[in-house]
Order: C-alpha cells, then sequence, then structure tokens
C-alpha cells in the first residue's frame, strides 16, 4: 500500500465531513442553549431516510434532501419534549439516541445489501484533472462543499448577525432574552431543528457518499464523537473545523494502518478515534475557567416564563 | 383557549407514580399504531409483543432471566442518575465484567467450584468497576463529562471483546467461529430452579435492589446522593464532597454493570461471543427513568422492560418483524415518560386567551 498524498486528503475529506456537519448542526443547537446528545440516532436517521428515498427515487439528491428533512423531523420531537414538555435534557437525548438507533433498524431490515448510485462528484473538465489539488478542490461532491459553506455561514451568523446575537442571548440568559420579547421557545425550536436537519446530512453523507449503502449502527459512535467536538472547539466555529478534521485524520488513519497489516491487532487500532476522543475531551476540559467562559450558560436548562 | 403549564412549586407525589403508568399506556398505544403501520392486526401484535411470552410455560421463569441484568444495572444507574452522574457506559462496564470474570473462568475450568465461581463474581464486579472508574478519574481530575468519556469507552471495550474472542482466546475446537470455549461446570452461574434457567444472578440483582434501597433510605451516602441530586449548593454547604460521590456512584454501578455482564456471559450464553448483550447497558437507562430512580421501582421497571425483549423475540418468529421493534419501544417508553413527567412538577392549566386584559388598556 503507497502512501499517496491525494488519496489521502480525499479520505480524510471523506471521513471528516459528516462530522463537520454534525457539529457544526449542534454547534447552534447548543449555543441557543439546547443540549441534544440524541445525534447518534439522528445520524441513524438521517442515513436510512436518505437511503431509502435515494433507492425509490433514484435521486440521490433527493435522498439527501429527505435524509436533512428525517432528522430535522426527529429533532422536532425533541424540542416538543424538552422545550414544551420541559424534560431533562439529557435524559431525552440518550432516549433519541436509543429511538433513532430502533427506529433505523427497523426501517432498514430491507435494505441491507442493496445498493444506490452514490450522490455524484463534482466534475470541471480541466480543474478537475489537475495534478493533486484539481480532486481535492473540484472533484467533491455537494455535501463536501455545503459543509464548509454552512461551517461559514454559521461562523457569520453567530459572530457578525443580528440573528446570531439572538440565538446567543437566548442559551446565555434566556430570562433576559425572554424579559426583551424574544421567544426563547421559537427560537431554541429553529435552532434544534437545524441541529436534526445537519445530522440529518451527515447521515446522509454517510449512506450515499462515503459507502453508499445501508447497515444497522453504520455511524459507529460518529454522532457521539460530533458531540465531543462541539466542546472540543468551546463553542467556537474555527475550532469547530479543526477538530473534525482532525478527528477525520485520526478515524482515516486508523483504516490505514488496518489496511498495513502490521503485527498490532486491528481492533487496537480500531479503537485510536475512540480513545483519541476521550483524551481531547480531557485536554479542552480540563482548563475549568476556559470552558465556562464559552459555554452557553444556561446550556442544558430547561425554560419556562414563571420561572 | 390554550393549555399552559403552571408550576406546582414542590413535586407531585400522586403523579410521580401514575406518571409511568400513563406513559406504559400510551406507549401500548403507540406500538399498535406502529404495527398497524407495519402492516400488521394491531391487536394481534399487541397480544404476540406483551401478552402471549408471558403465558408459555417458560414465559416467567424466562421473563426473570432477562430481568436481572437490567435489574442489577438499573439500580446502579439510578443511584447515579439521582446525584446527576450520568454513567452511559453500562454496556462497556457490562462486556469488561464478562472479560474479567468470563477469563477467570476460562483459564482455570478445572479448578473447584467454591473457588472458582466466587473468584469470577470478585473479578467481573472489579472488572467493570475499574472500567467506571477511568470516566471517574477523567470527570474528578479533568472535568471531562462522563457522558461523553464511558460511552466511547463502551466501543473500546467491544472491539476488545471481538478481538480475544476472535483471537487469543478463540476456541481451537470451535471450527473457527469467533466464540470462547463453553465455560466448564465448575465456572458456570448455578441454576436456581431446576428446569429454568433462572440463575444465581437473578437473587442477586433482587439483593442488589435491596441494599441500594437500604443505602438510599438509611445511610449518610444515600442521603448525600440525594440532596447532591436535588440541591448542589446545599450538597456544597453540607459539606458533601462531590467527587466522593462521583466516585462512589459511578464505581457502584460499574460493579453492578461488571457483575451482570458475568452472570450473563457464564449463565445463560455459556462462553464468550462477539455480542454477549442486546443492549442491556443502554435499555437500563430507561429502566432506571421508568423505575423513578428508585431501586424497587427499578425491579418492576426492569420485568417491563424484560417483557419488551421476550416480546421482540416473539414478533420476530410469529409476526416476522425485526427485533429491532424492541429498541422502538423501549425509545417510544422513555419519550412518554419524559413528557409525562412534566405533570410532576406542573399542573396544567386551560386559559383563555387573554383578551379581556387587551380590551381594558
Amino acid at each position: 500500500m503507497n502512501f499517496h498524498l491525494t488519496s489521502f486528503v480525499l479520505s480524510v475529506i471523506a471521513t471528516s465531513t459528516p462530522l463537520l456537519l454534525a457539529a457544526t448542526g449542534e454547534l447552534i443547537t447548543e449555543k441557543s442553549g439546547v443540549l441534544n446528545l440524541g445525534l447518534e440516532g439522528l445520524m441513524l436517521i438521517g442515513a436510512i431516510a436518505g437511503f431509502a428515498a435515494a433507492y425509490h427515487s433514484g435521486s440521490a439528491l433527493v435522498g439527501v434532501l429527505v435524509g436533512g428533512a428525517a432528522g430535522a423531523a426527529l429533532a422536532c420531537v425533541f424540542a416538543v419534549l424538552t422545550l414544551n414538555f420541559l424534560s431533562n435534557q439529557v435524559a431525552t437525548g440518550l432516549a433519541l439516541a436509543i429511538f433513532g438507533t430502533g427506529l433505523s433498524a427497523l426501517a432498514g431490515s430491507s435494505y441491507v445489501g442493496i445498493a444506490v448510485t452514490p450522490l455524484p462528484a463534482l466534475d470541471v473538465p480541466g480543474l478537475t484533472d489537475l495534478p493533486v489539488i484539481g480532486p481535492i478542490l473540484f472533484g467533491q461532491n455537494a455535501l463536501v462543499y455545503f459543509s464548509f459553506l454552512a461551517l461559514g455561514a454559521v461562523a457569520w451568523f453567530l459572530t457578525r448577525s443580528r440573528g446570531g446575537l439572538i440565538v446567543r442571548a437566548v442559551g446565555d440568559s434566556h430570562d433576559a432574552a425572554h424579559a426583551l420579547g424574544y421567544s426563547v421557545v421559537g427560537i431554541r425550536y429553529l435552532a434544534t431543528m437545524f441541529g436534526g436537519l445537519m445530522s440529518g446530512l451527515a447521515g446522509a453523507y454517510l449512506s450515499l457518499a462515503y459507502s453508499p449503502s445501508w447497515a444497522e449502527n453504520m455511524t459507529a459512535g460518529r454522532g457521539w464523537i460530533a458531540l465531543a467536538l462541539v466542546v472540543f472547539s468551546t463553542w467556537r466555529p474555527l475550532w469547530l473545523l479543526v477538530g473534525a478534521y482532525l478527528f477525520g485524520s485520526i478515524m482515516y488513519l486508523s483504516f490505514y494502518i488496518q489496511g498495513l497489516g502490521l503485527a498490532v491487532p486491528s481492533q487496537a487500532v480500531a479503537s485510536l478515534p475512540y480513545l483519541a476522543t476521550i483524551a481531547v475531551l480531557v485536554l479542552i476540559s480540563r482548563d475549568r475557567v476556559r470552558v465556562r467562559l464559552n459555554a452557553p450558560a444556561c446550556l442544558g436548562q430547561p425554560f419556562h416564563e414563571a420561572g | 383557549m390554550q393549555l399552559s403549564l403552571e408550576p406546582r412549586g414542590r413535586q407531585s407525589l400522586l403523579w410521580t407514580v401514575v406518571s409511568p403508568v400513563l406513559a406504559l399506556a400510551l406507549t401500548v398505544v403507540a406500538s399498535g399504531v406502529i404495527f398497524a403501520l407495519l402492516g400488521r392486526e394491531p391487536g394481534t401484535a399487541l397480544y404476540t409483543f406483551l401478552v402471549a411470552p408471558l403465558l408459555s410455560p417458560t414465559g416467567l421463569p424466562e421473563l426473570a432471566v432477562k430481568a436481572a441484568p437490567l435489574v442489577l444495572i438499573g439500580v446502579g444507574l439510578a443511584l447515579g442518575f439521582r446525584a446527576n452522574v450520568w454513567n452511559i457506559g453500562a454496556e462497556g462496564q457490562y462486556v469488561m465484567g464478562a472479560i474479567c470474570g468470563g477469563g477467570l473462568g476460562l483459564a482455570f475450568p478445572d479448578a473447584p467450584a467454591l473457588l472458582l465461581f466466587p473468584a469470577m463474581i470478585v473479578l467481573g464486579a472489579i472488572g467493570g468497576a475499574s472500567l467506571a472508574a477511568i470516566p471517574a478519574y477523567l470527570r474528578t481530575r479533568f472535568n471531562a463529562s462522563e457522558i461523553l468519556t464511558s460511552l466511547m469507552l463502551t466501543y473500546v471495550m467491544q472491539l476488545l471483546l471481538i478481538y480475544l474472542v476472535t483471537g487469543p482466546w478463540r476456541d481451537p475446537e470451535g471450527y473457527g467461529f469467533p466464540q470462547t470455549a463453553l465455560f466448564s461446570e465448575a465456572a458456570t452461574v448455578p441454576v436456581l430452579i431446576e428446569d429454568t434457567r433462572v440463575h444465581l444472578g437473578v437473587a442477586v440483582a433482587l439483593a442488589a435492589a435491596l441494599v441500594a434501597w437500604l443505602v438510599l433510605s438509611r445511610t449518610v451516602f444515600g442521603f448525600a446522593i440525594r440532596v447532591l441530586g436535588q440541591a448542589p449548593r446545599a450538597a456544597r454547604f453540607a459539606g458533601f464532597s462531590e467527587p466522593r460521590l462521583i466516585w462512589g456512584t459511578l464505581l457502584l454501578s460499574g460493579a453492578l454493570a461488571g457483575l451482570a455482564g458475568l452472570f450473563e456471559a457464564a449463565g445463560p450464553i455459556g462462553q464468550l461471543l462477539p455480542k454477549i448483550s442486546p443492549g442491556y447497558g443502554f435499555t437500563a437507562i430507561i429502566v432506571a427513568f421508568l423505575g423513578r430512580l428508585h431501586p424497587v421501582g427499578v425491579v418492576v421497571a426492569g420485568l417491563i422492560l424484560a417483557l419488551s425483549y421476550l416480546g421482540g423475540e416473539a414478533a420476530q418468529i410469529d409476526l416476522a418483524l425485526p427485533s429491532a421493534v424492541t429498541g422502538i419501544f423501549q425509545g417510544v417508553l422513555l419519550f412518554f415518560l419524559l413528557a409525562c413527567d412534566v405533570l410532576i412538577l406542573y399542573r396544567l392549566r386551560v386559559v383563555r386567551r387573554r383578551v379581556e386584559a387587551a380590551r381594558t388598556l
């Protein structure tokens, strides 16, 4: 197995994109003060809904849209429970993960082992054929470009727009935002559903581009890793990009090393991304002050008008 | 006219008990709808899923066998959840218990049972607890979320188990299947009731629930857990050490999950396989909540969710549905439970739109 720079970068982009998509969505959700732990379930639902839609419609693009919509719809269930019924966000997020895993397995049981046409990659005559940078810059599928676009838009929205200021206000002090006349519940609904949409897209990326097929539990913990990424970034968009690509690289390296046929058991290498998540979480969390300064102050707290 | 929630100002004891019952009823209705959507006759399907498994001659003993790991893990988790310590990695601790205790049984198959089996139990508990010690250390020392660290370790443990049963521990006479040799007679969990699979783990689960109840209601440690969960500031003023409680609840729940893993591997399964749990560690989270984070409630909830496993198997055989039906039933149940729980702290009020107020202005 020869080390090849272009294919290395392409593979890292492929493993990083779903992480970046899901984490970007969760960033907005958490910035509005809602902690949605159910990303794993949302991604699985997005993956199977996207796959099924692509299979029946014959269009991967339709699949991507349906996957995103399915994620948003399921996130809506989470929003109803936590925002209207004021349920514990940690417990509800876990319920979402369990439910999403079960529902995707049930819905997907008849799709195992089927192939679909994967999401097409961009092909610009001349540009895509450029050595090294051609396939990297001009040969990706729509979701890869979208992941960068979305991150840029979110970064701009949070720091440079009035809407972003309101979202942050709701996340940092829901009582003050409410007193100013903003609809705390309404804004949190939108933020939660945006998170669901992005997780759904991340799932659809897995089942339509990364490995165009459906398998039970195919996310393999990526939803949880995306959650850890948000903590890693200490809620700053640029660091989210760094984190997603760092973890994407680690994930790809673990596949790469397994392929080398070293004397190391492949399971030991396969556990690298999970151990790296723990290591990074520890490195970031140990600075309590920085975490507290950057975390949305109302993260995970239920909001009720009467207090 | 619209509905609004009005704070009660204190917990409603009535709704603490009514809420899970209502949630169960709603879940049964929702399951009927899901069965109908899947093209099965809802009445028959519900009967197959929830009633028929209990009526078969092996029904009740099997229910106890399935409930044992759920209760063991759920009791530990309930203590932790009460103190806001979120051990989500019980599944990994379960696997670790099975590996540690089971490994001993595989290494000394001919040792006397009186010596071997107690040692396996102890090692299983230590295994689970030592894995739970990692999130405890990382939370108390580095402030790292135990939710994510304990969960990540679950994936690692799963990989470790696969490595062991496909590599060094694989049964040389197992025709290349990824499995260890069967546990010897001496290394197998004793069966308590003849002609059933009801094993020692069932009794241990009940005992664990009883002890946990006593700990929670009669000891300072239990009191500290309750205070830390309900009023963290008060706990600090009272001088209860938060790190000590995090360590205590995580080690305890880890040890119980490890025990559950050992009893399952060395009992009903009889060997180590790549998959030794149908998600008991995660289902136990639902068991803990449905049981109101109370040890006695956990026993009842454990039986109910054990039924969802038996029902899932029955649905697979009799209705040709995937066993994932179990996961959906469990997820929906937790959703409804969390929604109904709002009535513990709030009461529903019908309010007319405030038109009158606007008119007087």
